[in-house]
């Protein structure tokens, strides 16, 4: 996806071009290492079972960092989050397969504000998997470039 | 059963978080993503920034482990493994980037128990080396009812 160059013209209502996104097993384990979360419900189809759930599960946290990337990579800048909030709605599960789950991301800009001289955009995102959402009141401000 | 006394307690400040170039990049890498103000430091210096910048969610990499420690301490009487995140908010008031040391203070700010589950909000306030606040967590976790 590439960055907007002119964010004179961002409006409210103004759509993010959307983003489909797979999550693999690989990617759990990757993100367990970077981030230090080993919980074994993340890459353990027998804990994740045991615990009663569907099957193994992305971390709730990887998915809003994900979540997070499709709204940085549209302002083209991941130092421009203010503010970053999602409610954990619905549980992404990754099968132990090539495919993995698929993310489709969108997202809209629900308000502009001005602070200090920087326009500060909120942006609504709209997380699904499965064609559900899986992360609620997900919004994100950020400081528009220029 | 939590312990409901702890509310509106803070714990002692942890240790300094080294935050360091390796780290970052890896991170970046996990989540995707390839700006290369997280990956390279001329070009963050070039994009203002002292050093190489950490994606926005990484705060929680540096809380999540504190958490863990404070929830798994008996004294408290949390059920660990019936866990699972409710939500998470992050306010950052810079971005945090290589070279910071941040240290973290848990807050206490609601436990509440309704048909058995249990919800608690931690904040986590990060300064840096100078007290300058650098980021302000909030993690709402809630452990369910035994089946």
């Amino acid at each position: 996806m590439s960055p907007v160059t002119d964010f004179s013209a961002v409006a409210e209502g103004d759509e993010l071009p959307p983003l489909t996104l797979r999550v693999t097993r690989a990617d759990l384990v990757r993100y367990a290492g970077a981030s230090g979360d080993f919980n074994p419900i993340h890459w353990n189809d027998r804990t994740a079972d045991a615990v009663g759930l569907p099957g193994v599960i992305a971390h709730g946290m990887l998915t809003m960092a994900l979540a997070g990337r499709f709204v940085t990579g549209w302002v083209g800048d991941p130092a421009a989050v203010r503010s970053y909030g999602v409610r954990f709605t619905r549980p992404v599960v990754v099968p132990d397969d090539d495919e993995g789950a698929t993310l489709e991301l969108s997202g809209k800009v629900k308000a502009l504000t001005e602070a200090d001289g920087v326009r500060i955009a909120r942006i609504d995102i709209v997380a699904k998997f499965d064609g559900r959402t899986v992360l609620g009141r997900a919004a994100a401000e950020i400081a528009l470039p220029g | 059963m939590p312990d409901e006394s702890w509310v509106g307690r803070s714990l002692d400040p942890s240790d300094p978080y080294q935050v360091s170039r390796v780290k970052i990049r890896e991170f970046a890498t996990a989540i995707g993503e390839d700006s290369r103000i997280c990956h390279e430091v001329d070009a963050a210096r070039a994009a203002g920034h002292p050093d190489v910048v950490a994606p926005p969610t990484f705060a929680a990499t540096i809380t999540m482990p504190l958490i863990e420690a404070f929830l798994r301490e008996p004294a408290f009487g949390w059920d660990y493994s019936r866990m699972v995140h409710g939500d998470q908010s992050i306010t950052l008031h810079r971005p945090i980037r290589a070279g910071d040391e941040l240290v973290t203070v848990i807050h206490v700010d609601d436990l509440s128990t309704r048909a058995g589950s249990h919800m608690l909000t931690l904040r986590c306030e990060l300064t840096d080396a100078d007290g300058a606040d650098v980021a302000s967590t909030k993690a709402m976790l809630v452990t369910q009812a035994a089946p």
